[in-house]
């Protein structure tokens, strides 16, 4: 009993900031003005420009999932076998970033990459051709990847500096050149990691509306975009619930799909 | 079990405590809770107000009338006065959102041009809702160095030589508002066929257009970040103050002409108090403070008659002649089912 009063607090918190506001979501999406029952907000996603705010969003938040990989891979695998105090210090760099406000680093970015901005400066000044990227889908993508990196970098590099150095050892020993070892042994020992990484970098992609106001000029729509859309400019809270409640089936379907892949691939050692 | 009781008393302490936050900003009559636009007041006429009267003012501001409107018309915060623009007044009348103003407390409202009253009706037809505050055009501002002739049409804005040197507005009216009209049609239609045409303007502007913001235009073109912007007249004469190369133009095929106005709106628990701030902003003098802060035009006749300096009584973008009003209009609200339309076109512009 003792234990079970020590998550009240939390039972507290989650029902007050996640169980009911989720509920409003619910009721909200499944109701019209009148209050009457409807399931038009969840098929307003069927919408030629809805689809494809949704289509874009899927399809950057997929691409900036890959390059998180791509990038953070390597380095997890880097990190976790140089000496302990250097990679400790590097993680450190990774880290802190994310100790100042995010949206004032996306705003840097904006300064950044701006026509004539700091890095288009640069380039003119070096005599290469203009750098034209802010406003673009581009740049959406490069947003998310410097936001989110470090959600991909850390747990896979948990993962792997966890990994018993005798498992690779043995693979060695049984003759399994280096690409071997890591394609059958460290791997898949590590998907645990990769897993949560791209949970964490997907989900918050897929959702975001300030990185495409910011970086995309409010030239490009995505789902988030159109969701706050309905929300602060005053349209219909229940289209904006309604397809809050689409893209939730979406998240929950990506959280499936990793979870069962996850406990398929963690069991087999 | 002990452990228990003290977290039960607890939460029950906790859940007293924000109950007893609620109700002090409630009940008291020390506070006044006002919304209004960003950039649109000289802060030292509130603390002024604080001085004078001893009513501490809750200040925030909003970005456009469409951000306002939400949390008024859901009761999301206890606002005690707003200030919307004529047709979103209209909007929220409709609405049942508004309280009656008692002019006996706004003894200053003798000092509004009755013309500006009259404009009130327009949206109000007893005029008993909205006290004018400011008002203003729409147009072009353009960098002179940076376009090849003098700015005088919406035409502009189409313009494939200005690629990536337009900056627009980002709400839907504002944004249709330049279409519609360089189309020939007047900048409150609600025919589909005219919308349509406008929206297919736009999309094919869409690629010239550098970026879509509202509060961002007046850095992007002191910054010279763009050639060509779209902007509310106070905002430009304040950017011509940092970059003289900006000039501001109300285009000849005609615009937009607002008038914002102090409101009272129905989330309001101290009306006297809101009265008060109204009749204070009203002051010849005050009114003044805040025009030479933010420059748009005030509809206080008494405040003009304090103006002395000639450059700004003859600036057109402060003043404009009545050649300019007469070929400007004012949004009127066009009702849930058209600004639906106008939401879901602009929503199929922004993903093409």
């Amino acid at each position: 009993m003792y234990k079970k009063s020590l998550s009240y607090p939390y039972l507290l918190w989650a029902a007050a900031f996640i169980i009911i506001p989720l509920l409003f979501i619910v009721y909200y999406g499944l109701t019209d003005r009148s209050g009457a029952f409807t399931l038009a907000n969840l098929a307003a996603i069927a919408t030629a420009e809805h689809s494809k705010a949704l289509m874009l969003s899927l399809l950057l938040s997929l691409l900036s999932t890959v390059i998180c990989l791509l990038l953070a891979y390597p380095l997890a695998l880097i990190l976790s076998n140089s000496r302990l105090g250097r990679s400790g210090f590097i993680i450190f760099l990774f880290v802190l970033p994310m100790w100042m406000n995010f949206l004032l680093r996306t705003l840097a970015w904006v300064v950044l990459l701006d026509t004539n901005g700091v890095i288009d400066s640069l380039f003119q000044a070096l005599g290469l051709p203009r750098f034209k990227i802010i406003n673009t889908p581009a740049a959406i993508v490069f947003g998310m990847v410097y936001d989110f990196l470090p959600f991909m970098i850390l747990p896979i590099y948990n993962v792997i500096s966890k990994i018993d150095i005798n498992v690779i050892n043995a693979a060695r020993d049984l003759g399994a050149n280096s690409f071997q070892t890591l394609y059958k042994v460290i791997f898949p020992l590590s998907l645990p990691g990769v897993i949560s990484g791209i949970t964490m970098v997907f989900v918050p992609s897929l959702t975001t509306f300030v990185i495409s106001t910011l970086l995309g000029g409010g030239k490009i729509l995505l789902i988030g975009n159109v969701i706050e859309q309905e929300f602060m400019k005053g349209t219909s809270w229940h289209v904006g619930s309604g397809l809050s409640l689409v893209l939730m089936l979406f998240i929950i379907l990506s959280m499936v799909l990793s979870s069962k892949y996850d406990n398929g691939e963690g069991n087999v050692l | 079990m002990k452990k228990r009781m003290l977290f039960v008393c607890s939460c029950l302490a906790a859940s007293m405590l924000f109950t007893g936050c609620g109700g002090s900003s409630a009940g008291e009559n020390v506070e006044l809770n006002v919304y209004n636009w960003g950039e649109y007041i000289d802060e030292d006429v509130i603390d002024l107000f604080e001085e004078e009267t001893g009513i501490k003012v809750n200040y925030k501001t909003y970005d456009t009338n469409e951000d306002m409107y939400p949390i008024i018309a859901n009761g999301a915060a206890d606002w005690d006065v707003v200030c919307p623009s004529e047709y979103m007044i209209q909007k929220m009348l409709d609405n049942d959102l508004l309280l009656e103003i008692n002019y006996d407390n706004v003894p200053n409202i003798s000092n509004i041009d009755p013309d500006y009253m009259e404009t009130v009706k327009g949206f109000d037809p007893d005029a008993s809702h909205a006290v004018p505050y400011l008002w203003g055009t729409v147009g072009i501002l353009y960098n002179d160095t940076m376009v090849k002739e003098p700015i005088t049409s919406w035409d502009c804005l189409w313009d494939e030589t200005y690629a990536d040197n337009i900056v627009m507005m980002n709400n839907p009216r504002d944004v249709f508002a330049p279409a519609l009209i360089s189309c020939g049609y007047s900048l409150n239609s609600t025919d589909d066929a005219q919308l349509q045409e406008a929206a297919a303007k736009l999309t094919a502007q869409k690629p010239l257009v550098l970026k879509y913001t509202t509060d961002e235009v007046r850095d992007m073109m002191i910054g010279e970040k763009a050639a060509i912007g779209v902007i509310y007249s106070g905002e430009a004469t304040i950017c011509k103050e940092e970059n003289e190369h900006l000039q501001y133009v109300v285009p000849e095929e005609g615009s937009n002409v607002w008038l914002d106005c102090w409101v009272i709106p129905t989330t309001c628990k101290n009306k006297e108090n809101a009265e008060k701030w109204i009749d204070f902003l009203c002051r010849p003098e005050i009114a003044l403070k805040n025009f030479e802060y933010i420059y748009y035009s005030t509809p206080n006749k008494a405040t003009v008659d304090l103006i002395e300096d000639p450059e700004i009584l003859s600036n057109e973008a402060l003043f404009p002649g009545n050649e300019v009003l007469s070929r400007c209009e004012t949004f009127h609200y066009l009702g849930e089912e058209a600004e639906e339309k106008y939401n879901e076109l602009w929503k199929q512009v922004l993903s093409e």
